[in-house]
């Protein structure tokens, strides 16, 4: 699935070197930068077509920053985001708002990502009147009619304010505006964390029609690990800023190389009492340090338990490790780590591979 | 009006118990749990009409028109801004004619509100003292609310050297004791219109509804559906337009309608202390300053005054109330 849907083609969004610090000054009158919140330090990563590509990782290491310089809300303080090989965030004016029909977004929170006072003919339908050239004005109403149609929602609907629906209904409705505009990319900052468990299966099968019928292409941030494995064709795996692992979904969930890729996935829970003392989870000490004093060498040493001297002096790259390197196992994929080993993934329900 | 219960979605309610986290969700999920395709629809049918598409401004216009406080309390500032305009409407008499025999004497006929201490009459001197307070009270209201949300909004949005700049110079005005400031500033003026008075209200006024303009917009500011107008393109105007103002108005609102009535006592202070409006102008504030010292004597001479400008300011309260209330849609 992974290689017919990649092919020869082009990326359609390449991202390359991507930094994002956020200053941390002092004083009041002469500020004076003492440090940097390093939320996003280097991260590449490529996006093809019609795929959908995950970004998993704990709270704070800096996935929803990148969703954030992807869409050009922040500048980044270095590297490029290229959308069809042109670089996205020196854009300004009419050619900026060209570039953003193209890329959209889905926000993870649907109660503060809908203005409260429009209803909702007015929430979708205003990326028609920041792009007139879109839709006509006399067809808008009947193409808001129709994305409500599309997202499940009642289009006679549009008369309604967002306090009316339930937390899945506003996030249709999000999607609605975010497909207004036809777009080829969406960026999905955590898109079903807010919504109950029941509520996220609906949104994400709805985004996976609605990624066969108009061959719309994810960026799927998430730190449930289930539903990126469900939705993404491939996986990256983000820690402190940078990625650590990544590759199609069944080599990230299947053959995991990483150490921190291995703890994050024997921490999803598995719905068998049976199986209760029989997993053997990787249980991490300490806490992620600090994005503001990021420790030198590899960012998981400080957690990891195969840690050694050379992880403090070297950076691991993200590259397929030597060990796997043109073994054509699936462990053969980018991994940033100095002792990379393979660590099959024993699924519920499964026999142990041996 | 729609009723909002019925857009419960009963695809929702369908449970995926256990299905949370685990690694076979998708094999669990993907063939029970499929989007409808188009056409067929979570919701049912009914429950709303067909109608030409609504906004925020008109469903407002359509509760406010339905709501008996607001129709109240527009009737009462109607009939106040028609009697400041044209005090002959109900008065037929000189507020400057008096005679001081009749000195704080209770009512008589064709005086039903007696007389104050220089024997002229209360009901005349009340009607033709509409035009002055409200004057004062409405103008400074507007002038210190349009300059204090432009300024503080401004200033909440963009943030940075602007706000700093701002915050500075709105400390230096509430640090002017507003009296002081009124003996000083007012003092050195021999125009004797109602125009310096308003123009002193707003000078001091704006600050206090910048701060609460520039806190309500810094609130509006961070929610996600302005990132989502800007990842649409929305520029600076249309962000502050459709989505900060209609979201940061409400506490500007009620902050304006209270201060109306501290004008209009304002503005009675520094007539009284002989700063504000000079004695041929005739005033609610001048009225009530010279009745304060002779309450136990001639209560009348206080109350008539001091009610007309209570139910003003309360018509004003609940107009802002109706208003404020009518833009939150949670409300309807």
């Amino acid at each position: 699935m992974t290689t017919d849907r990649r092919g020869a083609r082009e990326p359609i969004l390449q991202v390359k070197g991507l930094v994002k610090h956020f200053p941390l000054t002092r004083g009041v009158l002469f500020r004076k930068q003492v440090g940097a919140v390093r939320a996003v330090d280097g991260v590449d990563f490529d996006l093809y077509p019609g795929e959908t590509l995950g970004v998993v990782g704990e709270s704070g290491c800096g996935k929803s920053t990148v969703a954030r310089v992807l869409m050009n809300l922040e500048p980044p303080t270095s590297g490029r985001v290229l959308y069809k090989g042109e670089d996205i965030t020196r854009l300004s004016g009419p050619a900026l708002k060209a570039v953003r029909r193209n890329i959209q977004m889905v926000f993870q929170d649907p109660y503060t990502s809908l203005n409260p006072r429009m209803t909702v003919g007015d929430i979708v339908g205003e990326p028609f009147d920041i792009h007139p050239e879109v839709a006509p004005r006399g067809d808008r109403r009947r193409r808001v009619r129709e994305l409500l149609d599309v997202v499940g929602l009642n289009p006679e609907y549009v008369n309604r304010y967002p306090h009316q629906f339930s937390g899945g209904q506003r996030q249709r409705i999000g999607i609605a505006r975010g497909l207004a505009l036809n777009p080829e990319i969406i960026i999905c900052d955590e898109p079903v964390s807010a919504l109950d468990v029941s509520v996220q299966a609906q949104v994400v099968n709805l985004m996976e029609r609605l990624q066969r019928e108009f061959g719309l292409a994810y960026v799927f941030i998430a730190h449930d690990l289930s539903i990126v494995r469900h939705i993404c064709d491939r996986v990256a795996v983000m820690y402190l800023g940078r990625i650590v692992e990544t590759g199609g979904d069944a080599q990230i969930y299947e053959h995991p190389t990483h150490p921190y890729t291995q703890a994050l996935l024997s921490a999803v829970p598995v719905p068998d009492p049976d199986a209760r003392g029989g997993r053997d989870r990787i249980l991490l000490t300490g806490d992620v340090p600090s994005p503001a004093a990021v420790p030198s060498g590899c960012r998981f040493r400080t957690r990891c338990w195969k840690a050694e001297p050379r992880c403090e002096e070297r950076m691991p790259e993200l590259a397929v490790p030597r060990a796997f390197r043109d073994s054509g196992t699936p462990a053969e994929h980018p991994s940033a780590c100095h002792f990379a080993q393979e660590r099959v993934r024993v699924l519920p329900g499964e026999e142990p591979v041996n | 009006m729609p009723e909002p219960s019925s857009a419960q979605d009963p695809a929702e309610s369908v449970g995926n118990a256990g299905a949370g986290g685990t690694m076979d969700f998708a094999a669990e999920q993907a063939g029970s749990l499929t989007a409808p395709p188009p056409g067929e629809h979570l919701v049912p049918e009914g429950g709303t009409t067909t109608g030409k598409p609504r906004s925020l401004w008109s469903d407002a216009w359509h509760d406010l028109r339905r709501n008996p406080v607001f129709v109240v309390s527009a009737l009462v500032i109607v009939f106040l801004v028609l009697i400041s305009i044209w005090p002959k409407l109900i008065a037929s008499g000189n507020p400057l004619a008096c005679d001081i025999n009749k000195s704080q004497d209770g009512p008589a006929p064709g005086h039903p509100f007696g007389f104050d201490l220089q024997g002229c009459d209360v009901y005349t001197r009340t009607v033709y003292g509409a035009r002055a307070s409200v004057t004062v009270g409405v103008c400074a209201t507007a002038g210190a609310a349009i300059l204090g949300s432009v300024l503080g909004g401004l200033a909440g949005f963009f943030g940075g050297w602007w706000d700093a700049v701002l915050s500075r110079i709105s400390d230096v005005f509430f640090g002017i004791p507003i009296v002081l400031g009124g003996l000083v500033f007012l003092s050195v003026v021999t125009n004797t219109t109602v125009w310096p008075v308003i123009g002193f209200i707003v000078l001091l006024g704006w600050p206090q509804i910048a701060r609460i303009a520039r806190g309500a917009v810094m609130t509006a500011k961070q929610h996600d559906y302005v990132q989502a107008a800007r990842a649409l393109g929305a520029g600076n105007t249309r962000i502050l337009l459709r989505h900060i103002a209609p979201n940061a108005v409400a506490p500007v609102i009620v902050v304006a309608t209270i201060a109306l009535g501290t004008y209009i006592a304002l503005e009675a202070t520094l007539s009284f202390l002989g700063v504000g409006l000079k004695p041929p102008t005739v005033s609610w504030g001048i009225d009530i300053s010279t009745a304060s010292t002779e309450i136990r004597d001639a209560p009348h001479m206080l109350l008539w005054p001091a009610g007309a400008l209570s139910v003003t300011v309360l018509a004003f309260i609940m107009l802002g109330d109706a208003v404020r209330d009518a833009l939150d849609p949670k409300l309807r």
